[in-house]
């Protein structure tokens, strides 16, 4: 099956609804994800991404609608007959047997010879890095090598596609961050596509090619990182991915001469003096600052414009230390930005 | 004495020195202490009043009994057990009472962990918050009742003319019913007087005990190891047998040693229902209360606990006690 872009479509929603109850956990949605993508299902909780990828899985069946894996229809398929393995968020290890044993689980099952079998699983174990941890049981790992097994349980199986629902969630900063790189060079090597579900815009931006924003069970965007970030489509893309400042239809029309609602992004805000002339390619507004929220490598101001525009201004401390930017409190400033970083949106 | 950091935070009530206050405040600060208070009452129950009696049982099985006076000795000897083991004319009734114990105990265990089972898994996996209450209820709801007045019932449900053959005969299932009750061994004239009776009434009786452990051990399985399972590639049974059965499996040991123990030791249920054929529970009493064999009622008492030892040393060995 080819799309335009002439790459083969790895898994196709058409239309998918899911209903639990009374409530519409994903809400007619239609998505091609491509072979050999690392794809991000991006969005809050109860948004419907973690729905979406249980269908991937088998877990849950669509309420209406149709997926496809590789063009075959799978919705009503059991998880055990769809070629797709699972990370599992709380990682799903089996407690009474030891890394080797809950790797080979797959293989296993297929009756892949004993030597494969041990092959591949040295192999994998290589892969993730655990090669002398293989006769631990899953209790006697810390959090990040728990990861590491549940990743490789299911690479070891060289799946079509990889579904990982949150795996990094439970690990502490500095390591999630390690993983991320990691992951994403596993996938590079490996091919497969992969399909993550997170809810931390930060990782889907490091990790992704494309990736999908997830509200209220509908996808608000699909596009990839950079472009999503720039050009976000909706208001809660705005939002949810990176912070924006988001400027209602009333306020816009006194500043743009339209009612229509724009976002701008904090960083592209210049702060400067009330007397600064305001270039002709720009607009400017007096204000006074608010608020200072000093973060170590940036500060954040408040601004109250006196065009009652209130805005979020990011600097980063080239040259200022805590003590000046706290001082700019109740300081009265002028904010320049662009006109082109306006990005009209939908409300 | 505490010091309170922040008495503004305090309320008023909070600062008087009543002497309970100090009580908790001295005990949080000594814990051994604190611990020693918790476990006065079950030690006191525990070591005193069963391991006590215990231990005066197996004294006992060592005391002689004199068969012509009908008198216990406080003589030590080893004749209580000579006459349960390895006396030529008066162990073999004792082995085969042992044996047909052992028997029933093992068959009723089994049966209980089968029938337990997918009601235990049931209430685990499928059934909703309601049903889940009301099947703990049903299975709790035997044990409100007295013991007694339950086997007793199930003497008339089993009686020749009663419910059980009638719902059978209605059901055109008396050929069955006449099969095994010509079984050799386990039929007899009716099923209240045959083994099958005895069989179904202790199945009936500690199903309970099998169901409850099997279903906490099942609640702590977590639904994402079965997802897992599936989504590697396994069939439900695979999953069954490689998954939620090693991981539940404490649970059928913990119920099958209620089934198992409790079995071996009654001594009402043959009483009541079946044949005159001994078992453990009704031979001990017959020694003890009849004929005031107090040794070798001890000796056949403590059977029942060395043979316990041996299931659970055997089920440790099995690797039943590796998930808990």
């Amino acid at each position: 099956m080819t799309d335009n872009n002439s790459r083969q479509v790895a898994v196709r929603f058409a239309d998918v609804a899911r209903r639990f109850g009374t409530v519409q956990a994903v809400d007619h949605v239609s998505l091609d994800i491509y072979d050999g993508e690392f794809f991000s299902l991006l969005g809050p909780s109860g948004s419907g991404k973690t729905t979406c990828l249980r269908m991937i899985a088998g877990f849950e069946s669509p309420s209406s609608g149709s997926i496809q894996l590789y063009g075959e229809e799978v919705s009503k398929m059991p998880p055990y007959e769809r070629d797709v393995n699972t990370v599992f968020q709380d990682y799903a290890l089996f407690p009474h047997m030891n890394v080797q044993k809950n790797i080979a689980y797959g293989l296993m099952v297929k009756r892949v010879s004993r030597k494969e079998r041990e092959q591949r699983v040295n192999e994998i174990l290589d892969m993730v890095q655990l090669t002398t941890l293989g006769k631990r049981k899953p209790s006697q790992l810390s959090g990040g090598q728990r990861q590491r097994v549940a990743l490789a349980r299911a690479l070891v199986n060289h799946p079509r596609v990889l579904l990982l629902d949150e795996p990094l969630g439970a690990l502490d900063l500095k390591l999630r961050q390690q993983m991320q790189i990691e992951l994403k060079a596993i996938q590079q090597r490996v091919g497969i596509t992969f399909i993550y579900v997170t809810h931390d815009q930060e990782e889907a931006l490091t990790m992704s090619d494309r990736l999908a924003v997830f509200n209220h069970g509908k996808i608000e965007q699909v596009g990839a990182p950079a472009e999503v970030y720039e050009r976000p489509a909706t208001s809660f893309v705005a939002s949810f991915v990176g912070v924006s400042n988001f400027v209602e239809a009333g306020l816009a029309q006194k500043l743009t001469g339209e009612a229509k609602p724009f976002t701008l992004r904090p960083e592209k805000i210049r702060l400067s003096t009330p007397e600064t002339p305001t270039p002709a390619d720009c607009f400017g507004l007096n204000g006074t600052i608010r608020d200072v929220i000093y973060l170590g490598m940036y500060t954040r101001y408040l601004v109250d414009t006196e065009a009652g525009i209130d805005l979020t201004v990011v600097v980063q401390n080239l040259e200022s230390t805590s003590s000046e930017v706290f001082a700019a409190r109740k300081r009265p400033v002028k904010v320049i930005w662009q006109k082109a970083h306006n990005r009209v949106v939908e409300e | 004495m505490t010091s309170e950091p922040d008495s503004t935070m305090t309320p008023p009530s909070l600062k008087s020195k009543s002497p309970f206050r100090l009580i908790s405040n001295f005990l949080y600060r000594h814990s051994c202490l604190a611990t020693g208070f918790l476990l006065l009452l079950p030690v006191l129950w525990l070591v005193v009043v069963y391991l006590g009696s215990l231990g005066t049982m197996m004294i006992q099985s060592f005391y002689t009994y004199d068969h012509n006076t009908t008198q216990v000795l406080a003589e030590f000897s080893l004749d209580a057990y000579k006459e349960a083991f390895t006396d030529p004319i008066l162990s073999p009734p004792n082995k085969d009472v042992i044996k047909r114990t052992v028997r029933m105990a093992g068959a009723v265990t089994i049966a209980a962990a089968i029938v337990a089972f997918p009601l235990a898994y049931y209430m685990a996996r499928y059934a909703g918050p309601k049903m889940k209450g009301a099947l703990y209820l049903g299975v709790m709801l035997p044990l409100w009742s007295s013991y007694l007045v339950r086997v007793y019932s199930w003497k008339l449900i089993l009686a020749k003319d009663g419910v059980m053959t009638w719902f059978l005969s209605k059901l055109g299932l008396m050929p069955v019913l006449d099969w095994l009750l010509g079984i050799e061994g386990i039929g007899g004239k009716s099923l209240s007087t045959s083994y099958i009776g005895v069989f179904l009434v202790f199945l009936y009786v500690w199903l309970p005990y099998m169901v409850l452990p099997i279903n906490a051990a099942l609640e702590r399985v977590p639904k994402s190891l079965t997802e897992a399972s599936s989504d590697l590639g396994a069939r439900p049974w695979y999953t069954f047998l490689r998954v939620i059965l090693p991981l539940s499996f404490p649970g059928v040991v913990a119920g099958s040693i209620f089934t198992f123990s409790l079995t071996l030791g009654d001594y009402i249920i043959p009483n009541v229902i079946g044949t005159s054929s001994y078992f453990l529970g009704t031979l001990v009493n017959v020694e003890r209360g009849t004929l005031g064999n107090w040794p070798l009622a001890s000796v056949l008492t403590v059977v029942p606990v060395v043979i316990m030892m041996v299931y659970l040393s055997v089920a440790k060995r099995l690797g039943a006690f590796d998930a808990l």
